[in-house]
């Protein structure tokens, strides 16, 4: 199936895509430990040294042994979101390495940060709800939103029954106007200006809803994050807008030292005025709490807020370095069930169960994908112009 | 008569009356300057952005995907290089979300060389504009086609690139726009801002109605029978008054205004290339990869046996800018004598 379906002379082992950065492979292995040794030690220094324009929420959302308020029902709902996301994530790696598609992206290592913002989202399509500007690693913020596993796969193996792009775009491409998820795009950093306009217009309907943003931490070097702050943040003009950045400290092999001076990203936005923290996004709880906080704010004052999330990066940038599991990183996911298990909260059996329930959906999903149709070659006119007006110079 | 820039005022002005248009924004677009062509001034939802065209089009496309109708403006085209990613995303957001996401948005801006605008105050865009999938590319060569281009442009569903062809925004053309009151002065008392203090300004908006010039069609300017010319934009005029001058040398021009530059109006070119059996392409962008050169494929393929001499092009030396001094611009930019000659020699040329 696979080598029938590339371009001649293109069968590569790990698909067409597998030569190119290979790399990055031993390049990332080689300063991991590095990497989680700086990650903790900026994390220890931002939660001892409080931000003036930050509320008191560092201080509840410090301790990452605590499970804040939360109730025993969200913390478990998270868990069993943030297996889903994963197995998914993993189902899609898989399918990567069957030769069912030809290139992996996605968001193993975030679901401890993505989660929460699906589930605290205003969900709807509009306005008055919010929108989400969402990267590349967002399968588990949509998971909590309530995508159908199926969805994802589809997009994943180019099926004409893809609702994001009916094929013809890469995994994690989503979009989804039914809840205002704006679609994803490969150019790195756009998202963060194109959410100013939905922002802007938020704020003339009124009804306090947010735009969100996410976005990589080597991004964070493109205009348009610069744009985001200036525009977000103009006096009297201000946009309600959660803009965050998901830190790996990884730009698919540059580090985090090699690019930036700035000790926390989320130092710029306070040369903004613009209200900013920094959280441990491998913790569930403390990211829940963070992201509620500065949501009520927004949406109590129309004004940015600005989070950054520590996060790991689990399967490597993409399957173009070979989307192998990394050890040495943190897994927020057996942190989480670890910490739950110990508190009692959930058994382990009981963990179990999610993950192979999870496994059976998303694998039923793979086959009943798999037999849905393609797109059809005429198909490339469709959409270029709304209402399929004729876009075709031939036919002018 | 209005000039181009009161035309595309009144378009905006009708727009934001009837057409839910909610945002026209740009640098130096609001109060007090409303815009440096004059074009935005005195309008109610008309403001002035950071100097940031990535923003500029990028708080566009996020307004069209809430579902609001902008105009957002650049400048000068010039300084629209930086954005070109964007706009190819804006105009690829349809056909990568199959059909979820449309983007109707009008982003306007100022083109074209002739008021002594040196490097950075000379560019074209409608040739790199043809090559942004998804985009609808239009160009008025007169003050009533601004007005019902614009008007169309923020009607429709998809993002539209009004090109502003600069050195016309002071002429008139001789066709009022509906609504318009007939007296000049009148007109520029009531929507002109006044010189010093505009605080306290306010438009006295004429009622003008809606006026559509539907996208993709052109309009033959002057009837002909012995050659083709095809332009838009500034030197659409200067085929005008050549293909006059000829005229009383008893030479027939036609002059087919294209106006749209995607889609463009292929029924028109070829029913008058098929009788004139000659054609020349007339535009200020650069030569080499021209928009002009698409359509001179097509006319070789589709009329091929049709022609009575070589179909031609004249457009911008390739050359990587306008020069300031007139011995530069003039020699970078199509003249009249240049084009005058051209015409001449295809006419005379025998198969
Ligand atoms: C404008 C642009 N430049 C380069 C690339 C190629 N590219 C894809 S991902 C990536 C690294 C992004 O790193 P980061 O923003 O930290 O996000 P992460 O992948 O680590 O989540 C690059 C350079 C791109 N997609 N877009
Ligand atoms: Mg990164």
């Amino acid at each position: 199936m696979f080598s029938s379906r590339l371009p001649l002379g293109f069968r590569l082992k790990n698909g067409a895509w597998g030569a190119f950065l290979s790399y990055s492979k031993t390049t990332s292995s080689k300063s991991n430990s590095a990497k989680a040794e700086a990650k903790k030690k900026s994390l220890i220094k931002m939660s001892s040294k409080k931000a003036p324009a930050t509320a008191k929420s560092v201080k509840s959302s410090a301790s990452s042994q605590s499970l804040g308020q939360l109730s025993d029902k969200t913390l478990i709902q998270m868990l069993d979101l943030m297996i889903k996301s994963r197995v998914l994530e993993e189902r899609l790696i898989k399918i990567y390495r069957a030769g069912e598609s030809y290139f992996w992206i996605g968001g193993p290592g975030e679901e401890a940060w993505g989660v929460p913002i699906g589930l605290l989202a205003n969900k709807g399509q509009g306005v008055k709800h919010d929108f989400l500007h969402l990267h590349y690693r967002c399968t588990p913020t949509l998971i909590a939103m309530g995508m159908p596993m199926k969805d994802s796969i589809r997009l994943m193996m180019n099926r004409v029954t893809d609702p994001s792009t009916g094929g013809r775009n890469f995994s994690n491409h989503y979009c989804i106007p039914e809840m205002n998820i704006a679609p994803v795009t490969s150019p790195i950093g756009v998202q963060y200006g194109i959410a100013l306009g939905t922002a802007h217009a938020q704020k003339r309907a009124g009804a306090k809803a947010i735009s969100i943003v996410t976005g990589g931490d080597a991004g964070t070097a493109e205009g348009d994050f610069a744009s985001c702050l200036i525009w977000a943040s103009r006096k009297d003009n201000e946009l309600p807008m959660l803009i965050t950045v998901q830190n790996n400290y990884w730009g698919i092999s540059t580090s985090y030292e090699g690019q930036h001076g700035e000790t926390n990203i989320a130092d710029r936005a306070r040369g903004f005025n613009i209200r900013s923290r920094v959280v441990n996004g491998n913790d569930p709880v403390e990211s829940y709490i963070a992201l509620k906080e500065e949501m009520d704010y927004i949406r109590k004052t129309g004004k940015p807020s600005f989070i950054e999330a520590k996060v790991s990066r689990l399967y490597g940038h993409s399957s173009a370095s070979g989307a192998n599991l990394v050890t040495s990183e943190e897994d927020c996911i057996k942190s989480f069930s670890d910490k739950l298990v110990s508190k009692k909260i959930i058994t382990e059996k009981e963990v179990k169960a999610i993950w192979s329930g999870y496994e059976e959906e998303a694998l039923r999903a793979t086959e009943e994908a798999r037999g849905e149709g393609s797109p059809t070659s005429e198909s490339i006119w469709d959409h270029v112009f709304a209402d399929n007006e004729n876009s075709d110079w031939r036919k002018f | 008569m209005a000039n181009m820039a009161q035309a595309i005022r009144l378009a905006l002005n009708y727009s934001e009356k009837n057409l839910q248009l909610k945002d026209v924004f740009g640098q130096d677009v609001g109060a007090p300057l409303g815009g440096v062509f004059t074009a935005t001034q005195g309008l109610k939802t008309s403001w002035n952005t950071p100097l940031d065209e990535r923003g500029i089009i990028s708080m566009a496309m996020g307004i069209a995907m809430a579902g609001d109708r902008c105009v957002a403006e650049i400048q000068f085209c010039d300084y629209i290089f930086n954005t070109i990613d964007l706009l190819k995303i804006a105009g690829n957001t349809l056909w990568c979300t199959n059909g979820q996401y449309n983007l109707p948005m009008t982003v306007m801006t100022p083109v074209g060389a002739g008021i002594r605008g040196s490097v950075y105050h000379s560019h074209s865009f409608d040739s790199w504009a043809s090559r942004i999938q998804g985009w609808k590319v239009v160009m008025p060569s007169t003050p009533l086609d601004a007005y019902g281009l614009l008007l169309s442009a923020i009607k429709d569903p998809n993002p539209v690139l009004f090109l502003k062809p600069k050195a016309l925004m002071r002429v008139r053309g001789d066709e009022l726009i509906p609504g318009e009151p007939s007296d000049e002065k009148e007109l520029k008392m009531r929507i002109d801002a006044p010189i010093g203090d505009r605080s306290k300004w306010k438009a006295d908006w004429p009622q003008t109605t809606e006026y559509l010039v539907e996208i993709g069609k052109g309009k033959i300017t002057r009837q002909g029978e012995q050659i083709t010319v095809v332009s838009w934009g500034r030197h659409l005029l200067l085929a005008n008054e050549i293909a006059d001058e000829l005229k009383a040398d008893g030479v027939s021009v036609e002059v087919i205004d294209l106006r749209s530059i995607y889609p463009y109006d292929w029924d028109m070119i070829k029913t008058s290339v098929a009788k004139t059996g000659r054609v020349l392409i007339v535009n200020e962008d650069t030569e080499v990869t021209n928009f002009g050169e698409h359509l001179i494929y097509r006319v070789v393929q589709e009329l091929f046996y049709q022609l009575l001499a070589r179909p031609r092009l004249i457009a911008g030396k390739n050359v990587p800018g306008i020069g300031l001094h007139p011995n530069l611009e003039d020699a970078t930019v199509p003249q009249k004598a240049e084009i005058k000659s051209a015409i001449l020699e295809i006419i005379e040329e025998v198969p």
